[in-house]
């Protein structure tokens, strides 16, 4: 499961550096914006069959990689 | 009486606030106060008014029948939701505030059955309640706690725009006797902060605009926008301010609203410090959703198309809402329009992707950008068309 969100990550952030620090903060950084999150949102609906509206989530709970797999881990 | 605006209203503040401290020092709970006070102020304000006073009970009523009634068919509903019957629901609530659009524009087309101050603002919270009912999210909508949440007096005209699920987690766990008093310090502070920021700011910008009145030439346009510009923040984030501070002496910690727009490097960044609240409400519930069923539609041949229609019909909503005039409408398409050249532009150009770090590029960014949302702002002044 952690394989496949980071490899959804490093295709929706065009950048692998998510894959090496699973604690960078995404938003800060501009690896993730409004779109990405939606695109992101849209993929784990597909992939994973979870589905997580746009204002359910503040940025704070899911800025970073490990904070994304942890949410997708509580709901599958 | 209007809000926030003349002594009156500034006494009968002071007047609300005591047993709201009272209360909240002896640590009871403040919903039922704050909501009797709140249905008290709206009274006092719109009585001059009674035709306004009935058309907004009636909205009440019908957005608190609308909701419930949505809810009680999506638990039925479970995991299967229906689609359609989410939309009607969607449309009831918002059919008010097209009604009272529709004939604030003078089209010929005179219903003014919902005109009241404050509809445009009451619409969001009521329309955020059935999208999240809808989601799954929302799951019991306890009347107190509406009224609670609809009425709060500090934002009924002007926001900020609070969510139900975050404002009702303020009422449900009252802070302890310290936190309380360290919340009423910070709401008479940012209080103070907005009438100096409304009634000393504001107002000397005023003079500006003013005296730019009806420019002629290139930089009289320019001496007024820049004014206009500065005078609606002030204005807007002072009333912004003086909403919050009082919302925090009721025990609300309402959202902020304004963040040093004019510091922003670019118009994304601007959007996410002038009038927050409302663009990340746009945001959540219209851009992301949008965005959302294009994708799975694939109704896009790229993913920079997608996002370019969809920051266009985001800002052109948010300009409709605004009213139906020719100045709101184009200073929506203008902002759609610099949000998806924006986005082009940071995803396609090499030049930026080299340069965006570097301060001489940053500080060329920051003044294009100053200067874009200037005219934005001369756009919706409507001193252009």
């Amino acid at each position: 499961m952690e394989e496949k969100v980071l490899d959804l990550l490093e295709e929706i952030c065009e950048d692998d550096v998510v894959r090496e620090d699973g604690d960078i903060n995404l938003f800060e950084e501009e690896l993730l914006d409004s779109l990405a999150f939606t695109e992101l949102l849209v993929a784990i609906e597909e992939q994973f069959g979870i589905i997580i509206s746009p204002s359910e989530v503040e940025r704070t709970d899911v800025e970073t990689p490990n904070k994304i797999i942890a949410l997708i881990r509580a709901r599958s | 009486m209007e809000f926030f605006g003349g002594i009156q209203f500034f006494l009968l503040l002071i007047l609300i606030f005591v047993p709201a401290v009272i209360l909240g020092v002896l640590e009871k709970p403040l919903q039922k106060y704050r909501t009797a006070a709140s249905a008290l102020v709206i009274v006092l304000v719109l009585w001059p008014n009674r035709g306004q006073l009935i058309s907004f009970a009636a909205f009440f009523l019908l957005e608190f029948v609308l909701i419930r009634c949505y809810l009680s068919l999506r638990r039925q509903q479970g995991e299967e939701r229906s689609t359609a019957l989410y939309r009607l629901f969607l449309a009831g609530s918002l059919l008010p505030l097209v009604l009272s659009k529709l004939s604030e524009a003078g089209l010929g087309f005179e219903i003014g059955l919902f005109q009241f101050l404050g509809i445009s603002y009451l619409t969001f919270r009521s329309l955020q309640m059935i999208i999240e009912i809808y989601d799954g999210i929302i799951k019991d909508v306890r009347w107190l706690d509406f009224a609670d949440f609809l009425l709060l007096f500090s934002t009924f005209s002007c926001g900020p725009i609070d969510r139900s699920r975050r404002y009702l987690k303020d009422a449900a766990n009252p802070p302890d006797r310290q936190e309380y008093l360290e919340l009423v310090g910070d709401g008479l502070l940012r209080l103070l902060a907005g009438v100096i920021y409304k009634f000393i700011l504001a107002i000397l910008a005023h003079k500006g605009v003013v005296f730019f009145q009806d420019p002629q030439s290139l930089l009289e346009y320019i001496g007024y926008s820049y004014c206009y510009g500065v005078y609606l923040f002030f204005d807007f984030a002072g009333y912004s301010a003086m909403a919050i501070g009082t919302s925090y002496i009721l025990g609300i910690k309402a959202p902020e609203n304004f963040c040093k727009p004019f510091v922003s490097i670019d118009i994304k960044e601007f959007w996410n410090r002038w009038h927050m609240t409302l663009s990340f409400w746009f945001r959540d519930f219209l851009f992301s959703r949008f965005m959302m069923m294009a994708i799975k539609g694939k109704w896009f041949s790229s993913r920079l198309t997608g996002a370019s229609v969809g920051f266009l019909v985001n800002m052109a909503v948010m300009g409709a809402w605004h009213g139906l005039a020719l100045n709101y409408l184009l200073y929506g398409l203008y902002h759609g329009l610099l949000l998806a050249c924006t986005e082009i532009y940071q995803k396609k150009s090499v030049f930026y992707k080299k340069h965006k770090k570097e301060r001489w590029y940053r500080l060329v960014s920051w003044f294009i950008t100053l200067n874009l949302v200037m005219f934005g702002f001369l756009l919706f002044s409507g001193a252009l068309v």
